[in-house]
């Protein structure tokens, strides 16, 4: 291989079922030697989230803390989450049959060095803050980062 | 066959056997030849497949009753 070979995968939603097909495909892509980036945006962010209440100022942000905590073991299944009961039945069911839970999959990215950066509109829309993400969070970055990436990548996923 | 390092993957489902495999893989100089088990049925196609994307050399599947081995030469 001349030059590295690049995924980028933007993770939109915040769909526990949609943010696992995100990791397995961006540990499959950096375990077979691909310079790998997720680009969190939107709802996505909830899977980098400490899970810690956010610190936002103003009322609507505050609101949306509540609504929208996130977390990585806070998300739903997009479908039969039962108001979050559908989240423990799932976590279960994988437990069960030893599929990794999301937050270890995600430690997988950390540790295969894929590349995570965050979306600064959405992140300022819902006033959340560098502090509300993990620590490996690489960057903060807006469209041109991505399209930079993507440009260059023999992948690239919405999810 | 002589190998050099086994992985023992057996009771991981994907993607864990293929990254345990590609970490094995890092850890281990050109020539030498990783043994690595699984029972994942999805390891059938996987393991072949990373071999194919990586330049990796899969130089034989053995059948262990419940779970495969695979010989994995490091030529990447």
């Amino acid at each position: 291989m001349a030059e590295t070979e690049k995924t980028s995968i933007v993770v939109f939603s915040g769909d526990m079922d949609k943010v696992f097909a995100a990791f397995i495909i961006a540990t499959g892509c950096a375990a077979a030697g691909m310079y790998t980036t997720l680009f969190f945006t939107f709802w996505g962010l909830n899977a980098i989230k400490t899970g810690a209440p956010i610190k936002a100022k103003g009322f609507l942000g505050k609101m949306m803390g509540i609504m929208n905590r996130g977390g990585i073991n806070r998300l739903n299944p997009s479908r039969f989450s039962f108001g979050g009961i559908g989240r423990i039945l799932f976590s279960k069911m994988m437990s069960d049959k030893n599929v990794a839970p999301l937050e270890e999959l995600r430690q997988t990215c950390i540790d295969l060095d894929v590349h995570m950066l965050a979306c600064k509109m959405s992140m300022d829309m819902m006033e959340i803050t560098r502090d509300d993400l993990i620590p490996e969070i690489e960057d903060i970055a807006g469209v041109a980062t991505f399209i930079k990436e993507a440009a260059n990548s023999k992948i690239q996923l919405f999810i | 066959m002589q190998t050099d390092r086994t992985e023992d993957c057996r009771g991981q489902l994907c993607p864990m056997p293929i990254v345990n495999m590609a970490r094995a893989i890092k850890k281990m100089e050109a020539g030498q030849v990783l043994e690595l088990w699984a029972d994942d049925e999805g390891a059938h196609a996987d393991v072949p497949a990373w071999c194919a994307k990586t330049g990796n050399e899969l130089l034989d599947k053995e059948d262990a009753g419940d779970y495969s081995k695979y010989f994995v030469k490091k030529t990447a």
